[in-house]
């Protein structure tokens, strides 16, 4: 390989590895406890948690409700959150490609625990598992609300208007 | 390009419809009762039934698909369930109940090929009716059943129902092997400790109801 070719590839792959990890900023690995501390704010925003996987074809479709709420509310003390639950193993392939094509700026944790039997039932008790589930916090209104369905985007909307009302 | 947008968005609205898992209202089976017999068709063409096994000691019933990661990362150490336990008289069988509409991959032609291709020791049977999976209360891929064959009645009795293990992503870190802790429990003769656990994958592609 010629020098001038090899100082080029370099240079793209800089680019590369920094147009990566500039869109993976805002992905953190979290364990149960920092989750636990999420479902617990204590402030007047409302939290819209959503519990999903690249793998997980619903959770897919209805990843950009949730986007377009976050923008659309982002104003209104509105947060969506997103608990990505993708195999920690494999996750740059899976989550990091998904999370730049889809320019997700929302806050997204991939929960590294491996034994759901050990966390799912703190989310909620009757919760078996199943993804997308979706948890909506308020905590100035006491409102605390799981759904473990998947939702389009007027469902959310009508969802989350009673958390948001003054 | 109007027109193909507009396709898009209702093949995508089909599509979430016909994935969403429809909860069957019948109930299930708990720990303790007698599972009645079912016969479903296996891959290579021929029926099998639960009074199949009766002269078995017990038999582990795995609900699973070709198509989840979950169920993928399990193929292998089913395989090998089946492979450590058949000899002392608890083999495994497999049963996928999922829509074929909803999930091509998950067809029976693509049972068949993904049998061969995974050299799978048990019987892999396709519960087209969806009833075998509703009875049992099967409600992920993977879903296991442990099933002790009472001497005396020829009942079997469901003894754990649960996840396989708790480490699906990581098979060699696996600390709790629920299944295989409750066959052992059963090969000597005591009461299974952990009878049942949530099980952990993608839930099972219901028909519409």
């Amino acid at each position: 390989m010629k020098f001038t070719n090899y100082i080029k590839l370099k240079i793209l792959s800089a680019i590369l590895l920094l147009s990566l990890s500039s869109h993976a900023q805002n992905l953190s690995v979290i364990k149960l406890p920092k989750l636990l501390e999420i479902m617990t704010p204590q402030d007047d925003t409302t939290y819209v948690i959503n519990f999903w996987a690249t793998w997980c074809m619903p959770c897919v479709m209805e990843f950009k409700n949730f986007q377009d709420i976050s923008k659309k509310y982002g104003g209104e003390k509105v947060k969506v959150v997103f608990i990505n639950l993708d195999f920690f193993r494999t996750y740059k392939k899976s989550l990091i490609p998904f999370l730049k094509a889809r320019d997700v700026t929302e806050q997204v944790y991939l929960l590294n625990e491996h034994d759901y039997n050990s966390w799912i039932d703190k989310v909620d008790k009757n919760w078996d598992g199943e993804i997308p589930a979706t948890l909506f916090i308020n905590h100035a209104k006491n409102i605390k609300q799981f759904i473990a369905r998947p939702f389009n985007y007027k469902e959310l909307e009508e969802t989350i208007q009673p958390l948001i009302s003054k | 390009m109007k027109h193909l947008s507009k396709i898009v968005l209702i093949l995508i609205a089909v599509s979430t419809v016909a994935l969403q898992s429809f909860a069957p209202a019948t109930s299930s089976y708990k720990i303790g009762d007698a599972v009645a017999n079912f016969s479903l068709k296996n891959v290579n063409g021929k029926m099998v039934s639960l009074s199949d096994y009766k002269s078995k000691r017990g038999l582990i019933v795995v609900f699973t698909c070709n198509h989840c990661p979950f169920a993928k990362k399990y193929q292998d150490r089913i395989n090998e369930l089946n492979k450590k336990y058949m000899m002392r008289g608890f083999p495994v069988v497999a049963i996928s109940a999922n829509d074929a509409q909803a999930v091509p991959e998950d067809s029976y032609g693509e049972m068949i090929s993904r049998a061969k291709e995974k050299k799978y020791s048990f019987p892999y049977l396709y519960d087209e009716s969806q009833v075998v999976a509703t009875a049992f209360g099967a409600v992920k891929t993977p879903h296991a059943f442990v099933l002790l064959n009472q001497p005396g009645t020829g009942n079997f009795i469901l003894e754990y129902a649960g996840a396989i293990d708790d480490n699906c992503d990581e098979p060699e870190k696996v600390q709790n092997k629920y299944v295989e802790n409750a066959v052992n429990a059963l090969l000597e003769g005591k009461q299974v400790a952990v009878t049942e656990t949530k099980s952990i994958g993608c839930g099972i592609k219901w028909k519409n109801k």
